[in-house]
């Protein structure tokens, strides 16, 4: 029998409704696939099999009945960051230690409605705060591909490392993820998968750990994009327990899928080409060009004269949101509590032991861009740049460009523990220098493998659409897939 | 702008973070490499542009102001370090 962890979601979808496989079949074989892989790679804190068999027997039975759901009897793993009722859910911190809810995600919800079966929960960097999977109290995961002929450990990016470490190392047919400045798409990229991060407000952000609520989305990380259209819709929904989420009815994705490129205008925008980019990643963008134009699109240059700010601007607003999130682990609703000689001094000890470096870091610079006398010089500031980022967009979908190509990130995936990064918080910031204009703007992005270096390791083209418009992303990037080929790790572990 | 060590220790003391002497000094360093980092925003222009209150265009949802949701103490407190009865048990605040 052929390896069922090699089936798409579409595959397997198939597979089950013609009864060739049984979902406690799938269930089991990623299971196995886990238990072989996971002291390797780290992708999981924790894994839930007996549920997931529970629930794969449940879909089983409703399949047999004719009632299956969109995503009946695909497993799935679950990014941290997200509640789900009495399980694990720390979002990789140990301040939230033993937290189990009492509550699920709305996200989650919607996907266990449809069918879906929970493996466990993903790893991550603490709080979603990072972009190396490094930051996690669970430690860091390791990238499923290495560079050719190198037995050196790679990051799978993040903060959704476990997320996109799993998906491609088929530990799971599809993962949950969040995007606050490039925490879908940048792993994505790193490990030749496809992440999407919708519009702010398509995925409800009920019961998904806080991190800075005014960027924060939730959204799928797949094998093609096929399979992240199909997540996607499973996920989002109007909810009226999130305030933000838009009243605006979730269409079927794959749907647009295979539609010809025709009459689409796709813009190149110049700032996005930085110093010190490698050639490859200019090459790789230049070839999605040529992609895109023999597909029948017409390819634009374009401006964003904002672009450069959005990250200055990013570590102003994200931390100012993530200081005032944050506030509530106070070792006393929840998780970790360190006693102190008063309660000042509790808060004090607790918040220190259990917050991790990068986690500190940024309440300390959200505390201070939000202190009296700065408010005004930082903050401020930033929100008013962040409205010109925002407008620099609008501008340009409202000269009839349809979507934007850019390089997903500046780089391929980079060493576990590189010296450069550890030594300077901004060189690790830089990572999200092509993601983070789209979470400043509410705009939906997609990354979607395009290539391999000369090492051998993937590399990812973005693509940027109007709000709410996800589905000619879906559309766009799947002529990229269909033109670049799919791209799989070689199995070491 | 920067920060000196006396202020990165108001400032882990609002944050509520315990920190060492060497822990303020570091972080320091670390904060000042970050708000230099920032200080490029001060190049924009500005003038007349309003800040971003909401990403997307949308007006706040609103809906009957009645009790529909409750009842659910126990539920609350389950993850708390320490409780009783319904209550949240925390060090003596009052003398």
């Amino acid at each position: 029998m052929t390896d069922l962890t090699a089936l798409t979601i579409a595959e397997a979808r198939e597979q089950l409704k013609a009864k060739a496989i049984t979902a406690t079949e799938l269930t089991g074989a990623y299971i196995q696939a886990i238990e072989n892989a996971n002291d390797a790679l780290n992708a999981y804190i924790v894994t839930t099999p007996e549920k997931a068999l529970e629930m794969a027997k449940a879909s089983d039975a409703r399949l047999a009945s004719g009632n299956a759901g969109a995503l009946e009897g695909i497993p799935l793993g679950i990014k941290d960051l997200f509640g789900t009722e009495g399980i694990h859910t720390q979002a990789a911190s140990h301040i939230l230690d033993g937290f189990k809810p009492h509550y699920e995600s709305t996200v989650t919800a919607n996907l266990w409605a449809d069918g879906a079966v929970m493996l466990g929960k993903l790893n991550m960097d603490e709080f979603a705060m990072g972009s190396s999977n490094e930051t996690s109290y669970y430690g860091p995961v390791k990238n499923p591909w290495r560079a050719k002929g190198s037995n050196a450990d790679l990051v799978p990016g993040g903060s959704s490392g476990g997320s996109a470490a799993a998906v491609a190392a088929r530990l799971c047919a599809g993962a949950t993820a969040t995007d606050t400045g490039g925490s879908i798409r940048q792993p994505a990229a790193f490990t030749g998968t496809v992440g999407i991060k919708p519009t702010y407000g398509r995925c409800s952000r009920w019961g998904i750990v806080a991190f800075a609520s005014s960027l924060d989305q939730a959204g799928p990380i797949a094998r093609d994009v096929r399979d992240a259209a199909i997540l996607l819709k499973s996920m989002a929904s109007v909810d009226a327990k999130d305030t933000t989420s838009v009243d605006i009815a979730v269409p079927d994705y794959e749907s647009a899928i295979g539609k010809p490129l025709a009459g689409l205008k796709i813009g190149i925008p110049k700032e996005y080409r930085v110093d010190g980019m490698p050639e490859e990643i200019e090459k790789l963008w230049q070839q999605g060009i040529a992609w895109l134009k023999d597909a029948g699109a017409s390819i634009v240059d374009i401006s964003l004269p904002h672009t450069k700010y959005a990250l200055p601007a990013y570590y102003i607003v994200a931390p100012a949101e993530a200081s005032s999130n944050l506030a509530r682990y106070d070792g006393v609703r929840y998780g970790l509590r360190v006693p102190g000689k008063d309660i000042v001094d509790m808060y004090e000890r607790t918040r220190a032991t259990g917050f991790g470096e990068e986690v500190k870091r940024r309440i300390m610079i959200g505390t201070y861009v939000l202190s009296a006398g700065y408010y005004d010089a930082y903050y401020l500031q930033a929100q008013k740049v962040r409205n010109l980022i925002k407008k620099d967009f609008e501008n340009v979908f409202h000269a009839g460009v349809d979507a934007i190509l850019t390089p997903a990130t500046p780089s391929a995936a980079f060493g576990i523990a590189d010296q450069d990064m550890a030594a300077d918080p901004v060189k690790m910031y830089l990572n999200d220098i092509f993601t983070v204009t789209v979470n400043m703007a509410g705009l939906p992005g997609i990354a979607v493998p395009a290539g391999l270096d000369a090492r051998g390791l993937p590399l990812g083209l973005q693509l940027i659409g109007r709000p709410f418009d996800e589905g000619t992303l879906f559309q766009t990037a799947y002529v990229i897939e269909q033109a670049a080929g799919k791209f799989n790790a070689p199995k070491w572990w | 702008m920067s920060v000196d060590i006396s202020t990165v220790k108001r400032v882990a003391h609002l944050a509520r973070i315990a920190v060492s002497e060497d822990d303020a000094a570091r972080m320091t360093g670390q904060l000042n490499t970050i708000l230099g980092f920032v200080e490029q925003l001060n190049e924009v222009n500005v003038d007349g542009v309003e800040p971003m209150t909401s990403v997307t265009p949308m007006a706040m949802k609103k809906r009957p102001d009645v009790v529909d949701d409750g009842k659910k103490a126990a539920d609350i407190v389950a993850n708390a370090p320490i409780h009783e009865e319904n209550f949240f048990v925390v060090p003596k605040v009052v003398e």
